[in-house]
């Protein structure tokens, strides 16, 4: 049974953890964390927004198609990248080789970037989803 | 450079994220989808397959990192052989969907079910083409998440049942595969298969390596339905759609085998299990009784899917066998069994699933005179049988004839024999249905002529009833019904690529 | 000296113990939500071994700072993040299906299934 006072920290709370998933994504290049780690916890505010106030205000914000469109842009991202460094003649995934007018330590850079970015968006809709769509009355 | 290892793994893959997108847009779109992704895996296949017998084996470094730091692909006659075998028959399977899933799906999931399917092909295609262990683990476990979820996709009455115990079980098999995974790194500090197999011979005589061995076989065991472990197999793949079903008993078990065979030769190596540890004589006698023990089960089945499941754990005997005996001649009869009998199992799911599609038959006793109703079909699913039998110019005639010399050069009479029963056994159980196909009256006639023979009115509606299944399920079933004669004949094509994938094991 | 033998060996005893808890849980409970407990504590008995192995005494985390030498092992990190993910996909999918059991059929009692 939720209450005024879990209603409340859970509605301060959810964009701060939202923010702190973003930073671990695009701090994940540097520090600690990446795409994984900083989309599992986007993930889990939308968990916690389902658990503290109901279901259909977590479904609100991240509906069921939204949600496919996420993870599934995620990943295609993710192989798009991979498939870049294949046709600019490197191996599978191996994007320093591909030529963009800057040092080849800058490209690995924005491109680990972009992989965890892809991998965030996909993770972050895929860790919601793994509560919501137990919640929801949905088919497996 | 050669990138055929990663295209054939991420054509799948690609494809499988790309159905959810338009699936929102429109569902019609997922079959298309599905197709041309599982066509390019076939392509990239082929590729693949022609590249290995040209060049050897091919490595492929993903993100071109080499080795001690990235994941390696390898891919040798022995992968590019299940390449070939994995994505030809699950090219069929996708295109045998497009009736099946429409009858047989609640509208809605047939965007879930393309998704799984694609997963599950692309899962198998990286577990055979990777040459690092851990990996090995996670493609593992990837096709068999997807497995579980298309055993009950059909929402059958005991589907979510059988769907819950493959589950749990093939879920200790890939903890224990996971902690066999673990016991080598910890003695060797490496997950590259090859580094693996470089440093092993020192250790030989550590019991870590041996208990490492042991949990490798025993959870690839789990997966590949091997005899005492095969508790989940009849379930789940006579209760699965008819894709399904031809995707798991043909393929899935066949991986299984396949990463026994790998972690047994390429990572121990030949000295290891035919030596200290007899761990190659264990399994042959294990695949006997399998042999014996599936055959003796599947004849006293009367739905055919499941007599057609545990002619499954007893086919897989003689792949296991072939693989127990550690030389030349057993080997490719043990390796040529994966691919004939994947086409022949393939074919007979097919047939069995286009009778259900058509006709809602599931027991044997009903197949009475089906022979005449369903001509194509029927005949495919004789010529399947016979091979399944071994009767002379199929394929499954010429794997178990090389088994049959291979249990000769080794001197083991006792398999031989155990070969011969467990053919007469198969024999039993398929003869009993062909006849029934094809000599048996059929009850829909003999209630005729209790009616009254010229009532025209019970005749018209039968005959549309019992015809030919269409063109998207009937073409695949006449394909692989056509490859268990034509590879019975043409023996040298398969055997081009299992030859130098034999010897690359035994290592001559 | 055998005192000794289980005091350097202790995470590996108490990751075999885990094991044979997870495997007693999914064989003798009758309760599928217990069962896929069983399989959560097996396959984290597994991912502890993993850990286990790779710590070595006086480690510093795995990232590069200077002045430290001594780092433990990352690659069993890799591993046991990548089998926790397993095991989340895992224990998610089996949830969902008890919840269609139960709804099909009434129970969760493997018995009466």
């Amino acid at each position: 049974m939720t209450t005024v006072v879990i209603q409340t920290i859970g509605r301060i709370l959810v964009p701060f953890i939202q923010l702190f998933g973003l930073y671990v994504i695009i701090h994940g290049p540097v520090s600690p964390g990446g795409g994984f780690q900083g989309g599992v916890i986007v993930g889990a505010s939308m968990i916690l927004l389902a658990l503290s106030y109901d279901l259909s205000s977590a479904e609100a914000r991240a509906s069921h198609k939204v949600r496919i469109a996420m993870d599934s842009t995620g990943a295609l991202l993710f192989a798009g990248i991979g498939l870049v460094a294949l046709l600019a003649g490197g191996f599978f995934l191996e994007y320093g080789i591909i030529p963009l007018p800057m040092a080849p330590a800058e490209v690995r850079g924005i491109f680990i970037l972009l992989v965890g970015v892809a991998i965030g968006i996909h993770i972050m809709a895929l860790a919601a989803s793994l509560f919501l769509h137990l919640a929801e009355e949905h088919e497996i | 450079m050669d990138h055929a290892p990663i295209l054939v793994v991420i054509a799948p893959f690609v494809g499988a994220y790309l159905i959810p997108l338009l699936g929102l847009w429109k569902e019609k779109l997922c079959y298309p989808v599905a197709t041309v992704a599982a066509l390019l895996s076939a392509f990239f296949s082929f590729w693949l397959t022609a590249s290995v017998l040209e060049l050897g084996t091919i490595r492929y470094y993903v993100g071109g990192w080499e080795p001690p730091w990235g994941i390696e692909l390898v891919v040798d006659p022995l992968s590019a052989f299940m390449c070939l075998t994995i994505s030809l028959v699950s090219l069929f399977a996708v295109i045998y969907s497009k009736n099946y899933i429409g009858r047989e799906l609640p509208g809605g999931k047939t965007t879930s079910y393309y998704t799984l399917i694609l997963l599950l092909i692309g899962g198998m295609l990286g577990a055979v083409v990777t040459g690092d262990l851990f990996n090995l683990f996670v493609l593992t476990e990837i096709f068999s998440v997807a497995a579980y979820a298309l055993v009950c996709i059909g929402r059958k009455r005991g589907s979510l049942i059988a769907s819950y115990r493959y589950l749990i079980l093939a879920s200790i098999g890939t903890s224990l595969i996971l902690l066999g995974t673990g016991y080598l790194y910890v003695v060797t500090g490496t997950l590259n298969m090859a580094d693996l197999a470089a440093r092993l011979p020192a250790l030989y005589d550590s019991w870590v390596v041996i208990g490492a061995m042991a949990f490798l076989v025993v959870g690839f065991g789990i997966k590949t339905a091997l005899f005492p472990l095969h508790t989940w197999l009849p379930d789940a793949h006579s209760i699965a759609p008819a894709p399904i079903s031809v995707i798991l008993s043909a393929l899935v078990i066949k991986v299984g085998a396949y990463s026994i065979i790998r972690v047994l030769f390429s990572i121990f190596g030949v000295e290891f299990i035919t030596g200290p540890i007899p761990i190659a004589s264990v399994l042959t006698w294990v695949a006997a009784v399998g042999i014996l023990m599936g055959s003796l089960f599947a004849i006293s089945q009367t739905d055919i899917k499941r007599m057609l499941a545990y002619s499954s754990v007893a086919h897989i005997g003689y792949v296991v066998m072939g693989v127990g005996l550690a030389m030349e001649i057993g080997m490719t009869g043990g390796i040529l069994h994966i691919f004939n009998h994947a086409l022949a199992k393939g074919c007979l799911f097919f047939c069995a699933g286009a009778v259900i599609y058509q006709t809602g038959i599931r027991s044997i006793d009903d197949f009475r005179g089906l022979g005449s109703k369903m001509p194509v079909t029927m005949a495919a699913f004789t010529l399947a049988a016979a091979s399944m039998v071994g009767i002379p110019p199929t394929a499954g005639f010429m794997s178990k004839l090389y088994l049959a010399l291979g249990t000769l050069e080794a001197g083991a009479w006792v398999f031989l024999i155990v070969i011969l029963v467990g053919s007469f056994l198969t024999a039993v159980f398929y003869l009993r249905v062909v006849n029934l196909i094809y000599f048996g009256e059929s009850r829909v006639k003999s209630q005729e002529s209790r009616v009254g023979v010229g009532d025209s009115r019970l005749q018209t509606p039968d005959s549309r009833l019992f015809r030919e299944v269409p063109l998207t399920m009937l073409i695949p079933i006449i394909i692989l019904a056509l490859g268990c004669t034509l590879f019975g004949i043409f023996v040298f094509i398969p055997l081009s690529v299992v030859e130098p994938a034999v010897k690359l094991l035994l290592g001559n | 000296m055998r005192f000794e033998f289980i005091a350097v060996n202790f995470p590996y005893f108490v990751s075999v113990a885990l094991l044979l808890v997870g495997l007693y849980a999914m064989i003798v409970r009758k309760n599928l939500i217990k069962k896929i407990m069983g399989l959560n504590i097996f396959s984290t008995s597994v991912l502890f071994f993993l850990i286990a192995a790779g710590y070595k005494e006086g480690g510093a985390p795995p990232i590069r700072v200077p002045g430290i030498e001594v780092y433990v092992n990352p690659l069993p990190h890799a591993l046991v993040l990548t089998g926790i993910v397993v095991a989340l996909a895992l224990t998610t999918f089996a949830l969902a299906l008890v919840i269609k059991i139960y709804k099909e059929y009434g129970t969760i009692d493997s018995d009466k299934l």
